[in-house]
């Protein structure tokens, strides 16, 4: 590895970040690199972390904006201290995840399910294209239809198209109480047909996730505290489960958000999917060395962790005859694995944004 | 362009779904901002994707302009034609091609009805939330291409927030097939960076939208106001309060007025305003939200408060609502819609200044807007006939549009740039910004052949002006939001 894949700068305003950019040949942002795999590229680093701060923060506007290197965090704390959140759970905040890095790896966890995920929250972002130009694209209001839709491109861009300095988010209230439920299906096929009626039913479960190695599935419900309590009698009485406990619901919670049942040491990936191929990947998965699963979202989103000792080129080959794309967030494998999509238009787009290739581009990580 | 080109183009379409004589055109002239049209070179309506691909492979090797159009709804003037291009009518591709109850999601044709879409939807207990005004007669595609809103965007958000795959036609004729079945993706957001391209990359084909569980119970309030800034103060209390609402809307004295005209709404007497503010979810959350949200409106001063007893009270609260702007066709021959953001908590304001704004100007203008979300849509009334009235009208829609912007707002919440405010769009962002945005609309239509003359500035004029309602509104079949 060369000097320059080591080398970090770390910009202390928006105006020394766009700087930065101009005067190098190569580069990539970097956050708390929390996701270490998407950065593992021969460029110079630009760290944000002294780029942090909540900017703007106006709870009865349901809106923030904050330097890319603002750590979540800080971010959910302020929020919680008016009674709001980040419907979309982002992950690996107590790893030190900021929001930054967040929107470029486009990661949402569980919460993800009712609401959307961070591309439906994102409201504008402030960023350095590879010209060297420091731009604002969408606004700061819940509602804006000015404009092509950069801020979302950027969402799981990591960074390939430009440096994301500032970001403006909206936020929701919190809902005043949630209640866990753990159901026990018999096996990946009950467990998808109970994820597909869940999710459509009339109780708008605020989560709903099955959880790694075992057959547990969880329903996050939120409202107000006896609305709950109901309609978690009228789910247990269908599936037989158990309500969790605060403590149990916390941990259970955070364990997730934070990979605690995945191996430190390995392979993380994360991979869209729909509850239609959710038993076969279920069933190859199980064909791999120590792969496990946490499936989220309904079955829209899973996260697998591979031994360090088990090569991703297998989960590669199940991904590609699946269909799936999986994006690396630890390990050594590319950033993107299984079906690609190496489209013209990508590498117009991506000239357009960065035409002297100062950024990674997306295939050479 | 050389007649013949147009007629090699003809040879791709059976004779009557390909039209060029000028009474053929004329349905095709204008949309929903009728104060503009144009006549097209022809009209081309296919009913497969592969006959739009060859449409548009045809004009990139002519270089030929084309407009792509669903039902013409728009009210910046996204669909208007050009002059020395074709239009592309999709309403015959207007298939439900799939609808998954498992996956929730449904993959439609371009022209597929907005409504249709929650139609098919209900027997699953499903719904597509976007809700335009004009949805039982827009199309997806238009939703798509200008990321249209509704009555419910601060809970649900826009199209955008909607769609999971698209496969579209890219104005090169290239065919791009992006995201899918999933509520998730990886790599950078091709579905979000088309959704509201106002047609400048290509024409969608096929679209996979998700479907949400239709809200078992809906708790809809009307409470009216001696003021305006009652209603916005009531506003701002709900919005504290922690409670997330599906709707927020007011319509101002004027607006009231007509849609009592025109559907014979009752509203309490002696306000200036009325605010319709809807929670909606489990029957458990709604039962005790309900008694929070009677708590706060009862708080607010209202003149009058009412709750929907019944499915039927609730959708007559929506009707005189939806029908508002159509119904402001009974106070005045011509009015512009307009689509202005400002941060929720500067409506009052806001409307102080139009209101003060449009007596300085001495035109009339009738206030609703989507008070959850800030969304202004103040209707300016003038009468097309006066020398000069369109001008003086533009001019004040002008003037509030630099306001939303000087708030920290946008100029448009979900009808998009279009013709209509592209001049204004070198106000919102700046030359590098703008710049930003050519270099990305050039590379997806480097021969500025899809929709040309849209969304940025110093675009080609567009030509004739039209007086009185749409026709389509007049029939009472569509109307402006």
């Amino acid at each position: 590895m060369s000097a320059s894949a080591t080398a970090t700068l770390a910009p202390t305003s928006l105006a020394e970040l766009t700087e930065a950019v101009r005067a190098s040949d190569r580069v990539l942002a970097v956050g708390r690199q929390t996701k270490p795999a998407l950065s593992t590229v021969e460029a110079l680093k630009l760290s944000t972390l002294a780029l942090s701060k909540i900017t703007e923060y106006d709870p009865n506007e349901f809106t923030f904006s904050a330097l890319a290197g603002t750590p979540l965090k800080d971010l959910i704390a302020a929020l919680a201290e008016r009674g709001q959140y980040l419907p979309f759970d982002p992950l690996l905040v107590d790893a030190g995840a900021t929001i930054g890095g967040t929107v470029a790896a486009g990661l949402s966890g569980p919460g993800r399910f009712r609401f959307g995920g961070i591309r439906d929250f994102i409201l504008g972002v402030r960023f350095v294209d590879g010209l060297g130009r420091l731009l604002r694209m969408g606004g700061k209001v819940v509602k804006n239809a000015a404009g092509f839709d950069v801020p979302k491109f950027l969402v799981g861009s990591m960074g390939r198209f430009g440096v994301i300095g500032e970001v403006s988010f909206k936020v929701f209230p919190r809902p005043p109480c949630s209640l866990t439920l753990k159901l026990k299906p018999n096996g990946i096929a009950e467990a998808a047909a109970m994820m597909s009626e869940l999710a459509r039913s009339r109780y708008e479960p605020d989560a709903i996730d099955l959880l790694p190695g075992k057959n547990e599935l969880c329903v996050r419900l939120a409202g107000p505290a006896a609305a709950l309590k109901d309609i978690a009698a009228q789910i247990v009485n269908k599936w037989p489960g158990e309500t969790l406990s605060l403590a149990n619901e916390f941990a259970l919670w955070s364990g997730l958000r934070e990979f605690t049942w995945a191996d430190a040491a390995g392979s993380l990936i994360k991979i869209p999917i729909t509850l239609a191929v959710l038993a076969s990947f279920h069933e190859k998965l199980e064909r791999i060395d120590g792969a496990r699963a946490h499936i989220s979202a309904a079955g829209n989103l899973a996260f697998v962790s591979l031994p360090a000792l088990t090569p991703t080129a297998k989960l590669d080959g199940v991904l590609t005859e699946l269909g799936l794309t999986g994006m690396t967030l630890r390990g050594s494998s590319p950033a993107l694995i299984g079906k690609g999509s190496n489209t013209d238009i990508a590498k117009r787009v991506k000239t357009a944004l960065d035409p002297n290739g100062k950024f990674p581009s997306l295939e050479g990580c | 362009m050389a007649a013949t080109t147009i007629e090699s183009l003809s040879a791709l379409l059976p004779r009557e779904r390909f039209m060029a004589r000028p009474e053929q055109l004329t349905a095709y002239e204008s949309d929903g901002l009728t104060a503009f049209r144009a006549k097209p070179l022809a009209v081309a309506i296919p009913e497969t994707t592969d006959e739009v691909v060859q449409l548009v492979r045809f004009c990139h090797r002519e270089k030929l302009p084309f407009v792509a159009r669903g039902s013409g709804t728009s009210l910046s003037g996204g669909s208007l034609p050009v002059q020395e291009g074709i239009v592309i009518a999709l309403n015959r591709l207007n298939r439900i091609l799939r609808l998954d109850p498992h996956e929730r999601i449904a993959v439609v044709q371009a022209g597929v009805v907005n409504s249709q879409v929650t139609a098919a939807a209900a027997q699953h207990g499903l719904h597509y939330a976007p809700d335009p005004s004009s949805q039982t007669i827009c199309t997806i595609g238009g939703n798509v291409a200008f990321n249209s809103g509704g009555a419910h965007c601060l809970k649900y958000g826009m199209t955008s927030n909607h769609v999971l795959g698209l496969k579209a036609v890219l104005a090169t004729g290239e065919l791009v097939d992006w995201g899918g079945s999933s509520r998730e993706n990886v790599g950078p957001d091709w579905c979000g960076l088309f959704t509201g391209n106002e047609g400048l990359f290509g024409v969608a084909l096929q679209i996979t939208l998700q479907l949400l569980p239709r809200p078992e119970q809906y708790h809809t309030v009307l409470a009216g106001y001696r003021t305006l800034e009652a209603a916005g103060e009531a506003v701002s209390a709900v919005v504290a309060s922690g409670l997330l609402p599906g709707a927020i809307e007011i319509m101002d004295a004027l607006a009231l007025e007509a849609a009592k005209a025109a559907v014979h709404a009752e509203y309490p007497a002696g306000c200036e305003a009325i605010l319709i503010v809807e929670l909606e979810g489990p029957r458990e959350t709604v039962t005790i939200e309900r008694e929070q949200l009677d708590a706060i409106l009862a708080a607010s001063n209202p003149v009058e408060m009412r709750a929907a007893k019944d499915a039927e009270e609730r959708l007559a609260i929506w009707k005189g609502r939806k029908c508002a702007f159509s119904a402001v066709g009974r106070l005045s021959p011509d009015f512009i819609v307009q689509d202005g953001v400002v941060p929720r908590q500067r409506l009052g304001e806001a409307l102080r200044r139009i209101n003060e704004m449009s007596r300085e100007a001495n035109i009339r203008c009738a206030n609703v807007f989507h008070a959850g979300d800030g969304n202004l849509h103040p209707l300016i009334l003038f009468d097309g006939r006066e020398a000069g009235a369109l001008q003086r009208a533009e001019a004040l829609a002008g003037k509030i549009l630099r306001m939303c912007i000087e708030m920290g707002g946008s100029i448009t919440g979900e009808h998009g740039i279009g013709v209509e405010k592209r001049d204004y769009l070198a106000e919102m962002f700046d030359n590098d910004e703008i710049d930003c945005m050519k270099r990305l609309r050039a590379a997806f239509d480097p021969l500025e052949i899809s929709n040309p003359g849209k969304m940025f500035p110093g675009g080609r004029a567009p030509s004739l002006q039209q007086h009185g309602l749409h026709p389509l509104e007049e029939a009472g079949l569509i109307s402006r939001e």
